[in-house]
Parts: structure tokens; C-alpha cells; sequence
């Protein structure tokens, strides 16, 4: 068994040499990250040296070496190459010769265009707003492709698999009945009970009911659907086709002759915008459900009673409105969540925030048309 | 992490050592009973028809999947039955290159070859930087390092995941399948810098693959084999199997299939 090296500290020293010329030694053990000596005033020399001058290196007391070496000898070769001095590779040992030769075999490219430097506040607030202008134009643009597919479909003439389509719509479908559920009813039961505790201030408290019912089918099924599937699918399908853009799945659609387009997006437009007015309405149900259990614990009144107040104060044009809206609604998560599916960039990242910006740009798109159909549905009377 | 000095080659003692392993997924049997030795310095190949288990038997040895029998021994050290902190120390004198790259892509080529430098050195930032532009320069991609992995060529990728591998020094590098997707120049040219980097830095390099030339034009040892029997056929060096091995399906393989059926040379 041999004996354990004892290592020995780096050492980088200049020895003096006739006019000029410099004798470089290295000596101990050159381990990258183990206290390696500068070579800054070496470096200082070689600047202020004349072209001409030789470098030569002396390494008899020199130990392992690794990484830790070579990197400085190349920070030495380059600044002797810059002032003109010649270096005399013969004092290094084999292998660093080689990995230096490696290392500089090929020229660094500098035509390569990366710009590091910083852009100032101004100009990144041009660069955003022209991102801003973009993505406006990739909306419209998208959503117009969108329509002429569609139109494809309704005449027969889209490729695409049926039996996805029906798998989107059990996906978009069935499958968000547990968690529509559970939030319409939480929801439901929330308004009864702030509903409750004011109405019965003046006695009123089964108006509760009228409450519950009425938010419900006007507005709140509607929106509240549409944001869960703005998380759920939304964020899905940009998923699903930001992977596939990475993957070059996509490309490979375009090059057999498929419409990405009619394969990829709109089955999955359609299969949501079915399902939102369904969806709506069980929302709408497990609210009033919810309301009615809180209300029937609050209040004085029997089942009876709440049904039948309940249902006296729902008309057919709230239902309608609100089916109209969850459509509306559909159509847009489903419109951002294709489009940003379809924009993704190249990496892992990509998808990431292909995924974020499917999510939010649904929300913000549901809530200003609220707010548009909203005051429609107020100067219609609806 | 390697260490070399010109005089302190160690000859003949074995680098790597496979004793008594079986590779399995579940209870379906991949190759038993593979014996074999890798010394310091070596170029060894793992090759064999498609679906032997070659890529298999690489991930084990990289610690990725355990062997369902056996072991792998490093420097006389078993790795399979080592504690984990252990385990992962020896991991660190490894470096791999996976089939496509691997690169993250997220990150640059720079940021991909400072990770584990960041991870296991005291580095700082402007030095790992300085490491990782020369690393990147040893393969010919000086340059690029704020380049993103999408943004290059195959052939790029591969390299800068080679510069990857050999970010920490390893003693040992592993190759999956090299020259998969190269033309026949820049497979002659990654082969040529397999051979440069060994000889410069004194690794053994491991490599998968069954691109006869490359394996002819550099390896010196080699395992093969053989998914019917699920075992090893022979080991040696490549050109002596090719020329003279008693098996008529290790001959034929490394003839490219030109052998007959009755061939006895």
C-alpha cells in the first residue's frame, strides 16, 4: 500500500532571464479550487513586454495537475499572444501541451451576435409595448385561422381524429364535474350564509334564496366555471401543444399535409365550448343545493318553503343570459389556451410559461367580457 | 476528480470491475452472469445487436437503475453496495454523455457546463465562467457560450454535452451512442477528440455503441453482448474478436454480417 502524497502548495514564480525574455516556473500541486496563485503580475510583465521577447516554462517540481492548470497557462499564452511574445511550450508537461493545442485549435467566434449589454429603461418600455402589439396581432390572427377551421369542420373538409374529440370532451367534460362541484357548492353555501345574516336583519331572510338562485344562473356559474377550466384545461392544452411544439410533433403534422390548426386545436376548442353551458348548469345547480343547505340550517323555514321560493324567482332569460355567457366564456379559455399551446418557444421553460400566460390571459379575457356583456345584457333588458 | 502526472500511470491495475451481473426489469431478464474488466486508460466498448441491453448495462454502471444481481467495482470500491453518500461521491468521478445531449434547455451552454461545477466546487462565478469557456473551447465551441441548446445543431449539442462530462475532471467518461445521428466526418471528428482528450488527460472512457468504425479506430477492450442467450460472448480487443473469436455471431457482427454460415476464419 503506498504511502498517502502529501500535497504541495502551488507555486508560480518569475525567474529572471537575459533582455528581456522570461522563465516562468511552476512547481506543487495545481488543483483547481485548491488556493491556485494568481498570475496577475506575470500577466502585468507580459503587457509591458516588447514582441519579440520568449516565454519558456521550467515544471521539474511541478505535482498532479489538473483543470486548475491549464486554465491559467491559457490565461498566460493569451496575453503573450496579444504583446507579441512568444511562448515555448516545451518545459509543460505532455498532456497540458495537448489540451492547450486542443483548446486553441479552434478560433473563437465572435460573429456570433450576442449583445450582452443592458437596454435602458426606455428602450425596454418600446420593446414591451411592441411584445404587446404583437401579441394582439397573434390573437386576432390566431382567432381568425380559428374561424376558417371551423368552417372546415361544419363542411367536412378538417382532418382530424374523431375519437379525440371525443376524448376532449370527456376530458373537458366529465372529468371536471368532481371539482365544479365542490366549488359551486362551497360557493353557493358562502352567498347563502352572508345572505342570511343580512336579509334577516329585516326579516327577510328567505330571500336568501332568491339570492343564492339568481346569482347563480345570472352570473356567478358561468364565471366561476369558466376560471376553473381556465386552470384546468386551459393550462392543459397549452401544455399538451407547447410539449408537442418542442418536440417537433407539430412540424411533423404541417410536412404530412395536416392542418395543425384543424388536428391540434380546434376538436379542442369545440370539445370545451359543448361542455361549458353543461358544466354551467350543474354549476348553477350544486350552488342553489349548497345555498339551500345553509339556508335551511339558518332559517326557519321548511324544504318546502326554499323550493318553491327558489324557484319563483328564476326567469328563463336569466338561464339563457347566463348559458350564453358560459359559452362566451368557453370559447376564450379555450382560445388562450390553444394560442399560447401553439406560440411556445423551444424549451422546457417555454412550456412553463406557454402554460402561465394561457392561465391569466384566460382570466383577464373572461372578466372583461363579463363586464362587456354585462352592460350589453343591462341596455337589452335581459 | 483526475490528477495526472506524466510518470504516475497506473498500469495494468483495473479501473472498473463487473463481477457476476444480471440486469433485469421486473422479472424479465435483460444479460446475467457479465464478468468483465476495464483498466486505467482504456478505450472499452459495449457492443452487441439491438436490444442486448448495452444502454442497460451503462446505466448501471452510471448508478442510474441497480443491477438486479452483482456488482460494479470502481478502484476496488463496490458501488452497488455502498451507502448513498458514498455512492454519490463516486458519482463524481464520472462523466456521461447521453445520446442527444442531454443539455438543459433552459440554460445556456455556459450555464450548462458551470452546473456542476457550482454544485461541487468553491468556485466563483468569474473563475467557473473562465472554467466553462475553456471546457467549451476544448470542443470546438468557444463562442458559443450564450447559446441556448435550441439553437444548435446536433452535432453541437453532442459536443457541448461532452463538455459537460468533462466538467469536473472525471476519471471515467461514458458515452451512449456517440456518433447516433452524425455524418461520417463529424463521427470521425468526435472520435478523434475522444481519443485526444484520453491520451491528454489520461481517462478511461466506456463507450456504447455499434458503429463499426469508430469502434475499430479507437477502442482497446471490449465486452459484446448477444440478447439470445443473455449473456456475454467474448471480451478483448475489437480487431482480435473481428479477426479470430471462437464465436461465429461475434466474427459475423464485426464483419458487418459478410461472414457465411459454415466461415471458419
Amino acid at each position: 500500500m503506498d504511502q498517502p502524497r502529501v500535497s504541495a502548495p502551488a507555486i508560480l514564480e518569475v525567474l529572471p532571464a537575459e533582455s528581456g525574455n522570461l522563465i516562468v516556473r511552476l512547481a506543487g500541486d495545481w488543483l483547481l479550487g485548491v488556493n491556485l496563485p494568481a498570475a496577475d503580475d506575470l500577466l502585468q510583465r507580459l503587457a509591458t513586454s516588447r514582441a519579440g521577447n520568449r516565454l519558456e516554462f521550467e515544471t521539474d517540481s511541478l505535482g498532479v495537475w489538473n483543470t486548475g492548470l491549464v486554465t491559467t497557462l491559457l490565461a498566460i499564452y493569451e496575453a503573450a499572444a496579444a504583446n507579441g511574445v512568444a511562448v515555448n511550450p516545451e518545459g509543460l508537461p505532455e498532456g497540458a501541451r495537448r489540451l492547450i493545442a486542443l483548446s486553441l485549435a479552434v478560433a473563437e467566434r465572435t460573429d456570433t451576435g450576442r449583445d450582452r449589454t443592458a437596454s435602458g429603461r426606455l428602450q425596454r418600455i418600446g420593446e414591451s409595448t411592441l411584445d404587446a402589439l404583437r401579441a394582439g396581432r397573434e390573437m386576432i390572427t390566431f382567432a381568425g385561422e380559428l374561424t376558417l377551421s371551423l368552417g372546415r369542420f361544419v363542411t367536412g373538409r378538417a382532418t382530424y381524429l374523431r375519437q379525440n374529440l371525443f376524448v376532449y370532451i370527456q376530458e373537458a367534460g366529465v372529468e371536471a364535474l368532481p371539482i365544479v362541484a365542490l366549488i359551486s357548492l362551497l360557493i353557493g353555501m358562502i352567498f347563502a350564509f352572508v345572505g342570511v345574516m343580512q336579509l334577516n336583519l329585516f326579516g327577510a331572510g328567505i330571500y336568501t334564496a332568491d339570492l343564492v338562485a339568481v346569482a347563480m344562473i345570472r352570473e356567478i356559474a358561468a364565471i366561476m366555471t369558466a376560471i376553473i377550466m381556465a386552470g384546468r384545461t386551459g393550462a392543459a392544452y397549452a401544455a399538451e401543444i407547447g410539449t408537442m411544439k418542442v418536440n417537433e410533433e407539430v412540424d411533423a403534422l404541417t410536412t404530412l399535409g395536416i392542418n395543425p390548426i384543424d388536428f391540434l386545436v380546434t376538436p379542442r376548442v369545440i370539445a370545451l365550448v359543448l361542455m361549458m353551458p353543461l358544466l354551467t348548469m350543474f354549476s348553477s345547480l350544486m350552488g342553489i343545493i349548497g345555498g339551500m343547505i345553509v339556508g335551511l340550517f339558518m332559517l326557519d323555514a321548511s324544504f318546502q318553503q326554499y323550493l318553491e321560493q327558489t324557484i319563483s324567482a328564476v326567469r328563463l332569460n336569466f338561464l339563457f343570459g347566463g348559458l350564453f355567457k358560459s359559452l362566451v366564456y368557453g370559447s376564450l379559455v379555450a382560445l388562450a389556451g390553444t394560442l399560447q399551446g401553439m406560440a411556445c418557444g423551444s424549451s422546457a421553460m417555454a412550456v412553463g410559461i406557454a402554460t402561465t400566460r394561457a392561465v391569466v390571459m384566460g382570466i383577464v379575457l373572461i372578466v372583461v367580457s363579463a363586464s362587456v356583456l354585462t352592460i350589453i345584457y343591462i341596455n337589452l333588458g335581459i | 476528480m483526475l490528477t495526472t502526472t506524466d510518470s504516475e500511470r497506473a498500469a495494468g491495475t483495473a479501473h472498473i470491475e463487473v463481477v457476476d451481473l444480471t440486469m433485469a426489469y421486473g422479472s424479465f431478464v435483460i444479460q446475467q452472469n457479465l464478468n468483465f474488466s476495464i483498466n486505467r486508460g482504456d478505450v472499452f466498448v459495449i457492443m452487441g445487436g439491438s436490444g442486448c441491453g448495452k444502454s442497460t448495462l451503462l446505466k448501471i454502471m452510471i448508478g442510474l437503475k441497480s443491477p438486479a444481481r452483482g456488482q460494479v467495482i470502481f478502484n476496488g470500491e463496490s458501488f452497488w453496495e455502498t451507502e448513498r453518500e458514498d455512492q454519490e461521491q463516486m458519482k463524481r468521478s464520472f462523466g456521461t454523455l447521453f445520446q442527444a445531449g442531454a443539455l438543459w434547455s433552459s440554460m445556456t451552454l455556459a450555464e450548462n457546463v458551470a452546473l456542476p461545477l457550482q454544485q461541487y466546487t468553491d468556485l466563483s462565478g468569474p473563475q467557473i465562467r473562465e472554467v466553462c469557456s475553456y471546457k467549451l473551447s476544448l470542443v470546438g465551441l468557444a463562442g458559443f457560450e450564450d447559446f441556448y441548446p435550441s439553437e444548435i445543431s446536433g452535432g453541437m449539442k453532442k459536443r457541448a454535452g461532452l463538455a459537460r462530462a468533462m466538467a469536473l475532471d472525471p476519471e471515467i467518461l461514458f458515452f451512449d451512442e456517440p456518433s447516433a445521428g452524425l455524418d461520417p466526418i463529424s463521427s470521425k471528428l468526435l472520435d478523434d477528440l475522444i481519443i485526444e482528450l484520453k491520451e491528454s488527460l489520461g481517462t478511461t472512457v466506456v463507450v456504447v455503441t455499434h458503429e463499426l468504425a469508430s469502434i475499430f479506430s479507437i477502442a482497446n477492450n471490449s465486452v459484446f453482448l448477444d440478447p439470445k442467450t443473455k449473456t456475454q460472448l467474448a471480451t478483448g480487443d475489437p480487431r482480435l474478436l473481428r479477426d479470430s473469436d471462437p464465436n461465429f455471431d461475434v466474427r459475423n457482427f464485426l464483419n458487418r454480417g459478410a461472414l457465411h454460415e459454415d466461415s471458419t476464419t
